[in-house]
């Protein structure tokens, strides 16, 4: 391996050549990566590019896709240095194979996460297609027996441009194979990008318009059985014991064991699991978390309010400015604990063999999927081998259930297919963490805001610096509004309620209090909302920007149709800038988000409709926070299904419009830019059409009175 | 068991199952169409939409005794190749992100289109608004229908 470039190339197994290289694949941005890098801590191979000797461009990554549409994207990079043909690029999720691919450690994390896909991938896979397609022009060139300098690259050839002879890639590729790789292949100026902003079509949509794309769930492999689990409705509760006998006598059941939280039933199909499993008699041990509830819950948020909690952010003096402000004023916000929801329930199918052990699953990280297999079956990680899948949505949920099939295939001693219910999936998620925070802002005599004092009370899974989540308090510490005397504390309720990432992260609650607060300083100063936004952003270029196009596109400031109003937020997060305009009726204890317009600055667009798709879906998604909330009672969750925890249906849908800021920055993350300004965009609208503040979510109908 | 037959995709099929099972888990599991997909079992999210003598129905709340002796589609059936025109609308537009509740998007449009040749929002929306997409492609869902209703006058 060459390690300076972090370049593998050779040989294809299968024909052709191959060039093996590195996506970095957690927070690590690409740029900081091929240079920087010691011989010790040089991570391996884990993407690669074959050219086939039929001339076919194939891209293999360890990636999951889960509607971002990262497959496409991330060929466009490739495609658009090796010069190729876009209708010859296929695209492989690569297995988790040590065994092939030596590539993941036990330490190794690897998979989809914090919008990092384009972020992490943008020099190093261009950098890969530059070298495939440098090495391909030095074959051309010795065949040819001329200098490479008389040859190019075009529409997966290479021409030489003195004769206008052409070699395609296909018959080039073995000879490319034995070429030493040059040590730094140029990458393309933005200028000369032909693929990078246009927007093929996605590489998926036929699969998944005839029902052909393979899902985890879908997954069967010879002598499967179906399984079902029973857990504890309880948070943390164990089995104290179990009767099967009437679970037994369910037509089409055929085992049933118990694992680590709970107690599964094995059937020839899922549904006579499911029939087997409510036929289940089990005692539970319910543990500490029986008497929890949504009531008590808030107390112990509440309680941690009334004390100065870790100082997350303190710039000027917030406390001494506001007792001497000539207004001040005061707010508590709150947001529930949100499911991830994604249509596609958890499912996983394991083979557990004396000698291997191999897992078939749409998972974001598969290769969480090696290190359980590792602790539970105690095989090495060459024996274990990871299969991924499409995903069917995911929006930041991992899951037990890789850990949890694995141990009922082990107990079972046959291939198990565990699928999740709905209300498995609902009610053992890992939840976005509720949150109360206690707002205080002081304005001088003119209206305008010289302080800024927030106390958060929200659970943490991401662990805590110097007492502080920062995910938990990005969006309000991260706040790019010029405030002289800003000061922001944070608490970590231990809740016992299980926590994790969720679209967007923290931003998914703080900026809809943020933005929230903000209009409410606006309306105390009697300033207009994005008057007061604009004068706070003046150190905010790129923010103001899309505040001022989201403006302009709205006709912020025009007469709306009778009945409507608007509001506006804006958030940046993930290196990218968002600004949204709703446009929103209230009528009858109902709100009705008609229009809303949406200005972005993600950098560099890669594929404008990809773009523009993830920023419709992330604005979905946020609306649908406004609608639904999970909520506990006796340590269980109470709701189980789409009746219970409302998402946004189609006849809620609004009118979208996307604006696109033209940009050759470095892409952000787009994925979870667009969910946070959405629900105080309408909160905003709603405040504006009634004169109401909403500080609690999700909306109620006795809020819009 | 008796054994149950049923129309499906234009072939006779008998299963030997338990005649309350959900016609969705006999196409997934026992016959291994997958393309039906399982969403939340209690009819309320569309994903595991089929056809029934052309009707749309959700086929985790319908037992497959319930099918016997018609005729059932599923989005395997619905065109040989992808050619029914809300699929080519569907590729079209690109319209699905992740892809799970499509099949089931797909077929209730199919079935709203079979009987409303030209339908407007508000009758897009009245059928539609039992298939929930959490990707939030709603949007280009109801922009394809649209086209597939071009598309099908065209083919008239």
């Amino acid at each position: 391996m060459n390690r300076r470039t972090f370049f593998k190339t050779g040989a294809a197994a299968a024909g052709g050549l191959m060039v093996g290289f590195y996506l970095p694949e957690r927070s690590k941005l690409a740029a900081d990566t091929p240079g920087g890098t010691t011989a010790s801590t040089l991570p391996r191979l884990n993407a690669y590019v074959r050219v086939g000797t039929d001339d076919s461009v194939t891209l293999t990554i360890h990636r999951a896709e889960l509607g971002q549409g990262s497959v496409t994207a991330l060929s466009m990079l490739l495609a658009e240095e090796l010069e190729c043909d876009w209708s010859k690029v296929n695209t492989e999720f690569a297995p988790v194979d040590p065994a092939n691919y030596g590539v993941f450690g036990s330490k190794t994390l690897q998979g989809v996460f914090g919008s990092l896909s384009i972020r992490t991938s943008w020099q190093p896979l261009r950098k890969a297609g530059a070298t495939a397609r440098e090495m391909l022009v030095t074959a051309a060139a010795q065949q040819w027996g001329v200098d490479r300098s008389q040859c190019r690259a075009e529409n997966n050839s290479v021409v030489n441009t003195a004769t206008n002879a052409r070699l395609s890639y296909g018959s080039l590729a073995e000879a490319a194979s034995k070429v030493t790789p040059p040590t730094n292949a140029a990458v393309k100026d933005f200028t000369k990008f032909r693929l990078i902003g246009t927007s093929p079509k996605r590489l998926d949509t036929k699969l998944k318009v005839t029902g052909k794309a393979q899902y985890g769930i879908d997954i069967r492999v010879p002598g499967m059985q179906y399984a079902s689990l029973e857990r504890c409705p309880v948070f943390g509760g164990k089995v104290v014991s179990f009767d099967a006998s009437q679970a037994k006598a369910v037509p089409g059941v055929k085992n049933v064991v118990q694992i680590s939280n709970g107690v599964a039933v094995l059937a020839d199909n899922t549904w006579s699991a499911m029939q087997g499993r409510r036929a289940l008699k089990v005692k539970w041990n319910e543990g500490p978390m029986a008497n929890t509830s949504s009531a008590t819950l808030h107390k112990m948020f509440a309680d941690l309010l009334e004390k100065p909690g870790a100082v997350a952010l303190n710039n000027g003096d917030a406390a001494a400015t506001l007792s001497t402000a000539a207004k001040k004023i005061e707010a508590l916000y709150e947001a529930p604990y949100l499911s991830h929801a994604p249509m596609e329930p958890h499912s996983c199918v394991v083979s557990v063999k004396p000698d291997s052990c191999e897992i078939w699953a749409g998972t974001q990280i598969p290769s969480e999927g090696v290190e359980a297999a590792e602790k539970i079956t105690g095989l090495p990680t060459d024996k274990i081998q990871v299969h991924t899948y499409y995903l069917g949505g995911s929006f930041g949920r991992p899951g037990p259930h890789v850990d949890e099939a694995i141990e009922i295939a082990k107990a079972a001693g046959v291939p198990v297919k565990l699928t999740w219910s709905r209300e498995d999936d609902m009610q053992h998620d890992l939840y976005r963490p509720a949150s109360l925070t206690k707002f205080a802002a002081g304005l001088d005599a003119q209206g305008w805001p010289v302080a800024w004092h927030s106390r958060i009370a929200s659970p943490t899974f991401t662990g805590l610096k110097d007492g502080v989540d920062r995910s938990g308090v990005d969006g309000i510490a991260s706040v790019l509004y010029s405030i002289p005397n800003m000061h922001v504390e944070y608490h970590p309720p231990e809740a016992g309620i299980p926590v994790g990432y969720w679209r967007s992260v923290g931003c998914s609650q703080n900026t809809f209090f943020a933005e929230c607060f903000i209009d409410e300083m606006a309306a105390a100063g009697g300033k207009d909302p994005v008057e007061l936004r604009r004068r706070l952003l003046d150190k905010a270029p790129r923010l103001l920007a899309v505040l001022n196009l989201a403006a302009e596109k709205s006709g912020w400031g025009k007469p709306l149709a009778a009945g409507r109003f608007r509001g506006v937020a804006v958030v940046n997060n993930l290196g990218g800038f968002n600004a949204q305009v709703a446009e929103v009726s209230v009528d009858k204890g109902k709100y009705q988000v008609h229009r809303v317009v949406c200005a972005v600055d993600c950098g560099q667009v890669v594929n404008p409709a990809g773009v523009v798709q993830q920023i419709q879906g992330g604005i979905v998604f946020g609306l649908s926070a406004l609608k639904g909330g999970i909520t506990i009672d006796r340590g269980r969750v109470q709701q189980g299904n789409f009746d219970g925890y409302q998402v946004l249906r189609i006849q809620e849908m609004p009118v979208i419009e996307v604006h696109l800021v033209p940009s050759h920055e470095t892409p952000a993350g787009i994925g979870e830019a667009s969910t946070p300004p959405i629900g105080p965009a309408v909160a905003n609208a709603i405040f504006a059409a009634t004169g109401k503040r909403i500080r609690r979510l999700p909306i109620r109908p006795e809020d819009l009175a | 068991m008796p054994a149950i037959t049923f129309g499906l995709n234009g072939k006779q099929q008998t299963v030997d199952v338990v005649p309350q099972m959900p016609l969705l888990w006999v196409l997934r599991d026992t016959l291994g169409l997958t393309g039906t997909k399982f969403g939340c079992g209690m009819a309320l999210c569309g994903a595991c939409t089929v056809h029934l003598n052309g009707e749309a129905i959700r086929s985790c709340s319908t037992p497959v005794s319930a099918a016997a002796g018609k005729n059932v589609t599923t989005i395997e059936g619905l065109s040989s190749d992808g050619n029914h025109p809300v699929q080519r609308a569907w590729l079209e537009s690109d319209v699905p992100q992740c892809g799970y509740c499509q099949s089931g998007q797909i077929m209730a449009a199919a079935a709203l289109l079979a009987k409303n040749k030209q339908p407007s929002d508000s009758d897009i929306d009245e059928v539609m608004r039992g298939n929930i997409c959490r990707c939030g492609t709603y949007q280009d869902i109801r922009h394809a229908i649209h086209r597939a209703a071009e598309m099908q006058g065209g083919a008239k």
